[in-house]
Order: structure tokens, then C-alpha cells, then sequence
């Protein structure tokens, strides 16, 4: 691939060649989980890297998601750089036990004396009518606990290069990827061919109010945000990226700016992200906000089978158009 | 590789020598535990020496071990010195874990410790990994796999053995069967009570053994660590033991009778195996007094060590929850 050219490719693509330049450049590191490898991933992220790396790179495992996530574990400690497919992200409760009482305490309860150098990759999020069993987003839940980076990329660019760093993080890393977002593709600018995992992003930049979201809102936000400059409405997109630990600087600084914020998350509201968001912005600009702090957040069901309910649970451009124009009205 | 475990009379003292230290330092502990200078749960090991010594004896330290919550055994018999564990208990600074991890959890890089798991089961799915990383870099290095009975009813038991056998790692797994998973005797949680047959049952070559007896125990394991090193696959072995004092501190045991219990004592692989010794002219009765004089030094030496320990820094508090490097 020319790196001069700006390149054109899928979510999905560019989960596959971060894959093989991982595997490429770092000969400890492995793939494994369900189906990764005969069957090519049930996103089809990793198809054609078995062929590519062989068996011994590209793991296909039992349905046994405690076994493999926690044997990534063993095997991040004894020196191996792990990478673990974990199906979708409703699956990984299986696991939890493993990424929790494991991966997450392992480090700090030695002492120091072992890392855990893991990354487990996950699909999460709904939108395809595939009911409340498969349309989980826990990304907000895991990032709850210490131990762990969360990363959830909402970019192609990100899709493409978020996991080299992850995987050379001596931590263990949590990489969500939105199933909505697959099949969407983006333009990864010509020089570009690295990307941090510890700070946001400002997608759009703003004066009037922040719309701060991250992952597969982020694409309904920067519709939103199109939709309000209509309006006359000059709203700023903040990408987390990395939901543990939060950019809080690069929140703040877009608050402070614009003294308006609505938090757009794919999570529940009770207890979520979007409520922690809220907090710190309570906590330290408490003085800058001209409007009360909004948020757009999934309504507290079960996903819906239904399409129309479906929709109607999740965030919605309207929704946020919606928050955005209520917040400016406030005060 | 010698088939069989060279048993030879040093060995012999070296097998009650290092089961006294962990009767002691069990002992130890309950007194400090009394004294509260040791808290949280503390499960002790009392009964079950002969288990933790007979499998040491057949790694190498090139080997890795995995252990549950009930791990103190394990520990020394493993080589990690008492000083450091005592301190751990004591939640020290000069603790193994720097008091982060105490009885629960024993890490000790130095030995390839990948520590107490306080998570039934939790420690097996780890043990497959270290298991693979080791064939990966053709390390020759076999993962020695301690859980109890109570283990076999989670499903981690099950996939991880599964995945071992499977993916053929050199896993040895160790059951420590004692019949009591806290006070759920095994008939009322398991339909199948043979646990080595479930092994077997995946195809897993298993066997089950005196857990009372170290020799007994010391070749089994020296039989299972030769076959996974001649074939690269696992094994596994079912001690038959059983745990003299309470299942932790907090423990009224109405769940089986003091008869049971001095049944077992009988069998305390300690004095039967300090009998043994007298009765067969192969140490006198000097030089076990004179062990035991040494074990009883080294622990006052590990308790002073704890006693004199300090502690963390309260700004250290945050340390080591994200690592800034991979330790070398
Ligand atoms: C997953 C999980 N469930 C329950 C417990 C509480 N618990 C601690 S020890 C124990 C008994 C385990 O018995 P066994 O595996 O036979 O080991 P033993 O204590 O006899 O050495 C239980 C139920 C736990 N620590 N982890």
C-alpha cells in the first residue's frame, strides 16, 4: 500500500491489516478466539489471516470464552503478547471473571512483579435487529475498572491504528469495535500512520456547545452537528477514543470553551460514562457551564428485536439535535 | 531423566524437613492470626503437606506453578523464603507482594509463582496459558496446576482442561481432592464423585494417589512430569488428602464430625513419615529433633523479619494498577 496516497477502506479492512501488521511486526503476538480462524472472524475481520500466518498465529478456540481469555492471560505473563477475539462484547460476561478478578488485579496484586501485555478485542453495540441477548454495549461498564484500558475506536484511522500501541502496552487493553461501524469507510490521511491511545479527539471544532461522544455514536454525532450548523447552532465533536482513563483535559478544554455540553452514549443512562462525564464536569468546570450538562444516552431496555423500537432505544441524530438545541435555549 | 524419583535417605529427610516448615509456618500463623497481626481470610494447609512437597520435588525451576487461595504450602515448599511470606501476611512493604496480595495471593516471579488465585477454578484457564507461552518458546518447562475438588464443579475446570488437552500443553494438573469444599462434602456437589475419571474423560491421562503420602505422591508426580515432557501433553493427578483444621478462621465445622477428623490424623504424613525414618535406621531421632530445632529458628527469624517489616507509603497506594513496563 502506497503511504503517500491517502487510502480509502473499510472499519472492517482496517481492523484486518492492523491485525496483520501486528502479527507482521511482533512475533510474540497471536490471534485466537471463536472462529478467527477457519470460519474468518463472525464480523469477518480476521478472513484470510489464517492463510496468511498459519495455525499456530491464528487460534481457533473452543466456546469456552473463561478458558481463552484467561489462558491469554497465563500467557501474557509468561511472555507472549496475546490478542483475543472475543465474539461480541455479550459474550465477554462469560469471561468476566477472567478479565475482572484476573486480568485486571493480576499486576497490582504481585506486587508489580508480572504485567499483563494483552489486548482483547471485542465487538459491542446495536443496530441490527439482533435483540437484547446481542446488542449489549459494555464498554462503559468495563471502563469502571482499574487495571484495564478501554479503547473504542469510531474512526477508520483509529480501527487502523489503535491496536499497534494497545498491544504494546504492558496493560491489559479492551478494544471495542462498534458493528455498526464495519462496513463504514473513511479516508486515512497520506502521512498518517500512527495514532495515540491515551487522548480524545476533536472531530469538529466549535463555539457554541460540545457534543462529546465516542464509538459508533460518533458517526450520528457529526450528523447531528452538520444538522445544527444549518441551524446556525456551532457545535464542537469531541471522539473519547479512549474511554480508561478519560482525556479529562481535552473534555474540560472543550467545555471550558464552549460552556455547553451533551454527552452522547450508547450505554444506559443510570450509572453510565455519560453520568461520569457529567460528574467531572460538574467537579471542575462547574463555572464555565452557561446550560445544564445533557445527555443522550440508550433508553433503559433490552434491545428491542423490533426495528422501529430498536431505533427507538438507541441515540439518534434527531436526539441529539434534539439535546443540542435545548441546551442552547437553557439559560 | 531418571524414570523413577531417586528416593535416597537425604531425600527422605529433605521431604519431612520441608513439610515441618509448612506445618510450622501454618502454625505460626494462627497464632499471629489470634494476636491479629494477620487478617482477612487465611486457609491453612495443615494435612495436606504431602501434596505441595511430593510435586515440588519433581519440577524443576525452570517449571511454573499455579495455585488457589490455600496456597502457603505451595509457596515454600516451592522455595520462597518464609521471611518474605510472613511479611506478605503481616501486609509488608518487604512482603512478596508488597502487602498488595496477602494470604490469598502469593506471586514470586523469581520461581515462576503465578500466584493464589482467591477464584475458584480462576487459576486454571492461567495455567493453560503459561503453559503455551512456555511451548512457544520451547522452554521445556511443564505448569504445575494446584485447585481443590470444589474446582471441578466450575466450568473453568472443564474448558481449561479441555483446552489443554486439545492444544496439548504441558499442563500438570493437580487436584487436591480433601472432600469438603468448605462445608459441601463432594457427594452433595458432584454426581460423579471419581474425580480422575472426569479427567479422563477428556481424553486427559490421569491418575489418583495417596495425597497422605509424600513418596506416594513424589512418584506420581515424577511419572506425569516425564510423560509431559516426553509428549508435550498434559496430565493429571487426583491427591486424595484431606484438611486437618478448618476450611479459614471463621469456620464451626458442623459439617463433619471430630471422629472423621482423628481418623484422618492417623494418617499425618508428618509423624507417620518421622516413624518410618526411626524405625528403618535411617535417621535418629537427634537429627530430626535437630530439624526441627532449625525449622523453629528460621520461622522466629521469619517472624522478626515481618515484625521489623514497614509498610507502603500511603502514596504508593495507586502503584503497579497500571504498569508502566513489562518487568524483565
Ligand atoms: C468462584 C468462587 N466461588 C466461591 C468461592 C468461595 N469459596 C472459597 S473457598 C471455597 C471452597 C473451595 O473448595 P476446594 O476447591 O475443594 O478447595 P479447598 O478449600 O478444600 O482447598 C469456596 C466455595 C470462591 N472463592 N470463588
Amino acid at each position: 500500500m502506497n503511504a503517500a496516497q491517502p487510502r480509502r477502506m473499510t472499519y472492517r479492512e482496517a481492523c484486518r491489516q492492523a491485525l496483520r501488521d501486528a502479527l507482521n511486526t511482533e512475533p510474540r503476538s497471536f490471534l485466537m478466539g471463536e472462529d478467527v480462524g477457519l470460519y474468518g472472524g463472525c464480523y469477518a475481520v480476521s478472513k484470510g489471516l489464517l492463510e496468511e500466518f498459519g495455525e499456530r498465529r491464528i487460534r481457533d478456540t473452543p466456546l469456552s470464552e473463561s478458558a481463552f481469555v484467561g489462558a491469554g492471560i497465563g500467557a501474557a505473563m509468561a511472555g507472549l503478547r496475546p490478542i483475543v477475539e472475543i465474539m461480541t462484547c455479550n459474550f465477554s460476561l462469560l469471561a468476566l471473571d477472567q478479565i475482572m478478578n484476573s486480568a485486571a488485579t493480576l499486576p497490582h496484586m504481585s506486587g508489580g512483579q508480572f504485567a499483563i501485555p494483552m489486548v482483547i478485542r471485542m465487538a459491542t453495540g446495536a443496530g441490527r435487529q439482533l435483540a437484547a441477548q446481542h446488542s449489549h454495549s459494555l464498554e462503559g461498564w468495563y471502563a469502571h475498572i482499574p487495571g484495564l484500558r478501554v479503547l473504542a475506536p469510531g474512526t477508520v484511522e483509529d480501527a487502523r491504528y489503535m491496536l499497534a500501541p494497545a498491544l504494546a502496552d504492558p496493560n491489559p487493553v479492551l478494544l471495542f469495535e462498534h458493528i455498526m461501524l464495519y462496513n463504514a469507510e473513511g479516508e486515512i490521511p497520506a502521512k498518517l500512520s500512527a495514532v495515540d491511545i491515551t487522548t480524545a479527539r476533536l472531530r469538529r471544532t466549535g463555539d457554541d456547545l460540545s457534543l462529546i461522544t465516542y464509538g459508533g455514536s460518533l458517526p450520528k454525532t457529526l450528523e447531528a452537528a452538520t444538522r445544527l450548523a444549518e441551524e446556525g447552532i456551532d457545535a464542537a465533536v469531541l471522539d473519547l477514543r479512549v474511554l480508561r482513563p478519560l482525556d479529562e483535559a481535552a473534555i474540560l478544554a472543550t467545555v471550558r470553551h464552549t460552556g455547553r455540553a451533551v454527552i452522547v452514549d450508547e450505554g444506559w443512562r443510570s450509572g453510565s460514562l455519560a453520568a461520569e462525564i457529567g460528574m467531572r464536569l460538574m467537579e471542575h468546570c462547574f463555572d464555565r457551564l452557561q446550560a445544564p450538562v445533557a445527555r443522550v444516552c440508550t433508553r433503559e431496555v433490552p434491545i428491542p428485536y423490533a426495528a422501529h423500537l430498536e431505533q427507538a432505544a438507541l441515540p439518534s441524530v434527531e436526539a441529539i439535535v434534539e439535546a443540542a438545541r435545548a441546551t442552547m435555549e437553557a439559560a | 531423566m531418571t524414570t523413577k524419583a531417586h528416593v535416597d535417605r537425604a531425600m527422605l529427610l529433605h521431604l519431612y524437613r520441608e513439610m515441618r516448615r509448612i506445618r510450622v509456618f501454618e502454625e505460626r500463623c494462627v497464632e499471629l492470626y489470634q494476636a491479629e497481626k494477620i487478617r482477612g481470610f487465611l486457609h491453612l494447609y495443615d494435612g495436606q503437606e504431602a501434596v505441595a512437597v511430593g510435586i515440588m520435588q519433581a519440577l524443576a525451576p525452570r517449571d511454573a506453578v499455579v495455585a488457589t487461595y490455600r496456597e502457603h504450602g505451595q509457596a515454600i515448599a516451592r522455595g520462597i523464603g518464609t521471611d518474605v511470606l510472613m511479611a506478605e501476611m503481616f501486609g509488608c512493604l518487604e512482603g512478596c507482594c508488597r502487602g498488595r496480595g496477602g494470604s490469598m495471593h502469593i506471586f514470586d516471579r523469581a520461581t515462576r509463582f503465578y500466584g493464589g488465585n482467591a477464584i475458584v477454578g480462576g487459576g486454571l484457564p492461567l495455567a493453560v496459558g503459561v503453559a503455551l507461552a512456555d511451548r512457544e518458546f520451547e522452554r521445556d518447562a511443564v505448569t504445575a496446576c494446584f485447585f481443590g475438588e470444589g474446582a471441578v464443579d466450575e466450568g473453568e475446570f472443564h474448558e481449561s482442561v479441555n483446552l489443554a488437552v486439545l492444544w496439548q500443553l504441558p499442563v500438570l494438573f493437580i487436584c487436591e481432592n480433601n472432600l469438603y469444599s468448605m462445608g459441601t462434602p463432594l457427594e452433595l456437589a458432584e454426581a460423579e464423585t471419581d474425580i480422575h475419571s472426569k479427567a479422563a474423560c477428556y481424553r486427559l491421562p490421569s491418575e489418583s494417589v495417596d495425597g497422605m503420602s509424600p513418596l506416594a505422591v513424589l512418584s506420581a508426580a515424577t511419572r506425569a512430569v516425564e510423560h509431559i515432557r516426553a509428549t508435550g501433553g498434559p496430565y493429571f493427578l487426583e491427591c486424595r488428602t484431606y484438611r486437618f483444621r478448618a476450611h479459614s478462621m471463621f469456620d464451626a465445622q458442623g459439617y463433619r464430625t471430630r471422629e472423621e477428623v482423628e481418623l484422618w490424623r492417623r494418617r499425618d504424613p508428618i509423624p507417620r513419615l518421622a516413624s518410618w525414618l526411626l524405625d528403618n535406621g535411617l535417621a535418629e531421632a537427634e537429627e530430626l529433633e535437630a530439624i526441627d530445632r532449625a525449622i523453629l529458628a528460621e520461622m522466629d527469624a521469619a517472624v522478626a523479619f515481618a515484625e521489623n517489616g514497614s509498610l507502603e507509603p500511603v502514596e504508593g497506594l495507586e502503584r503497579f494498577v497500571t504498569m508502566e513496563d513489562i518487568p524483565a
